[in-house]
């Protein structure tokens, strides 16, 4: 961990989270985040529209809450990053204004960074420099990806990713069906602890032999989502309860049992020692043990960031930053755009 | 005083600077879907025509609109980080009234301008100048009638020359005009608002109906 080095702003609104990091080096200073999720609640899922009013309210409260958490003013920051994507697109562009504004109104070069990269990169705040090569699993209500990264600031691959639902997504869509409050992520994890993992099998989306050569490491969960409601709907018709921690239970088991399975799997077929783990997904007290189970049977060095630097925010961003200041990369323009669906193997907009 | 001023409500990407004296640059392009590329680099481009960096501002004036509301925050966001990051006040300005601000009127006019999803947002003013009224938005075949008769500035006409046949210049927002009239609204001659977005519509979006049943 250095504590010198340039000081970082990092601002993130790809979805509903406002976030802002300032790093230095290693070194987390401040993470300040503003969530419109409870604006979404009742909407089932996040709001677009919703989401990008509540980035412009709150983004100079929370750029003033990051700086006087860090005991910093903006005009000590040497260089800013903000996500430039992928993301929901009127999201992006609140944090990608605010960026360039601070970079003309400080005069400080900006990076417009990948989401995902930084989902990565955020892993060196807590246990220092990434390994090289790293396979990561990123697993969030948007995105379900692996990636192999020799690089995290200028080489990232991806493996494989969903073909449909991304697996926070498949947790939202079963919560709701079990009558539980979105976002369904946490509700899912608590109800899952008092149910049994075994008592019901759900499928094992893209696991079998045919799969197996063609989506390697690729993902599915809208099959098992589709699964899990059969199942609670042939109960609910033939008059019984529903047992919602048995089926938490088996739903959440069949999602980290096809995530860590497919994860070691491309290490070893990699050759990488190494996995991070990130996005709000890991943040899943289940996928957290069985990874670690997974990791120390396979030899693989397991690396996830705690909760509260998976999920969404400015950290992150500020991280990635950071690296790509430590390593001398060339910073985008004041014309990069934000792109909804910036493509992972691009780190830095241009 | 050094006021930057600029607008992201209509179809324009727009930035001026003013001094006590007047405008000393202006950068404007056209461009409805680019408002986040286009911006950040007109901004510096007026500060380097006119010699300046952004530390010699002293305020900014955005235009809060009414307009498309992703282009409209590109703006506001932008001023709004500008005026925390240099500790300078940001203030509002009705987009519509820079409309009807310049050229000066010889009677009555209203403003029409693209609302999206069909509609208009719209304001009528009388011959001095001042609006009658808030802002709305609405569609064009019910605006029309109470615009009836009235030289329309903005782009409504050109979108819906049926609803309002007499078109009037300018049809997108000058920054230039912008930052005439709120240097005159500092200077007392009129009001100022706060740099908050005028979207006059409620998010669109609509609680989940039941749960989809999967079984037939």
């Amino acid at each position: 961990m250095t504590a010198d080095g340039p000081l970082v702003l990092g601002i993130e609104t790809s979805c509903d989270e406002t976030g802002v990091g300032l790093v230095r080096g290693t070194t987390l200073l401040a993470d300040a985040v503003a969530s419109s999720v409870l604006e979404h609640e009742r909407y089932g899922g996040v709001v677009p529209e919703v989401a990008s009013r509540a980035h412009l309210e709150a983004m100079v409260p929370t750029l003033e809450r990051a700086c006087a958490t860090a005991g910093v003013r903006l005009a000590d920051v040497d260089a800013l990053a903000v996500t430039a994507g992928p993301g929901l697109a009127g999201a992006l562009l609140v944090g990608d204004a605010a960026a360039k504004a601070l970079a003309v109104a400080l005069g400080r070069p900006l990076f417009g960074v990948n989401h995902l990269a930084a989902h990565v990169a955020v892993d060196q705040l807590e246990h220092g420099l990434l390994p090289e090569p790293a396979v990561a699993l990123l697993v969030s209500g948007g995105h379900s990806s692996l990636l192999l990264v020799p690089d995290v600031t200028a080489d990232v691959r991806p493996l494989g990713q969903t073909i449909d639902d991304a697996a926070g997504e498949a947790f939202d869509k079963v919560a709701r069906l079990l009558g539980l409050p979105f976002p369904g992520g946490p509700w899912i994890d608590r109800e899952a602890r008092d149910g049994d993992p075994a008592a019901i099998a759900f499928p094992r989306g893209l696991t079998g032999p045919h799969d197996m050569r063609r989506h390697r490491f690729d993902f599915s969960f809208s099959g098992l989502k589709t699964a899990v409601a059969r199942w609670v709907e042939q109960r609910e018709r033939q008059g019984e309860a529903v047992p919602v921690a048995d089926v938490a239970a088996g739903f959440q088991e069949a999602v980290v049992d096809v995530l860590t399975r497919k994860a070691v799997l491309a290490c070893r077929e990699h050759g990488v020692a190494d996995l991070v783990i990130g996005g709000g997904v890991a943040a899943n007290s289940r996928l957290r043990v069985v990874a670690e189970e997974r990791c120390a049977a396979a030899g693989v060095r397991l690396r996830v960031p705690r909760p509260g630097l998976c999920t969404d925010n400015g950290a992150m961003v500020a991280a990635l930053g950071a690296e790509l200041v430590r390593r001398g990369r060339p910073p985008s323009g004041l014309d990069h755009p934000a792109d909804s669906s910036m493509p992972v193997t691009e780190v830095v907009a241009r | 005083m050094l006021l930057l001023a600029l607008d992201t409500a209509t179809s324009a990407v727009t930035v001026a600077l003013h001094d006590d004296t007047g405008v000393l640059a202006e950068s404007t392009v056209v461009d409805a879907r680019r408002h986040g590329e286009l911006l950040a680099p007109g901004i510096a481009a007026v500060l380097a025509g006119a010699e300046c960096t952004a530390r010699d501002l002293t305020a900014v004036a955005v235009g809060v609109g009414p307009g498309p509301f992703t282009g409209l925050r590109v703006g506001i966001v932008t001023a709004v980080t500008l005026g925390a990051a240099l500790g300078i006040p940001v203030h509002g300005v009705c987009s519509l009234d820079v409309l009807a601000a310049e050229p000066p009127l010889d009677g009555p006019c209203a403003v029409a301008t693209d609302a999206r999803r069909r509609e208009v947002y719209w304001a009528r003013y009388d011959a001095d100048g001042r609006r009658l009224g808030d802002p709305a938005v609405g569609r064009p075949v019910d605006v029309a009638p109470v615009l009836a008769g009235l030289p329309v500035r903005g782009d409504g006409p050109s979108r819906y020359p049926d609803a309002f046949p007499v078109a009037a210049e300018p049809s997108v927002v000058s920054a230039a005009a912008l930052a005439r009239l709120a240097a005159g609204a500092l200077a007392g001659r009129g009001e100022l608002l706060p740099p908050r977005p005028l979207y006059l519509r409620r998010p669109y979006a609509a609680p989940p109906s039941g749960r989809k049943r999967v079984l037939t």
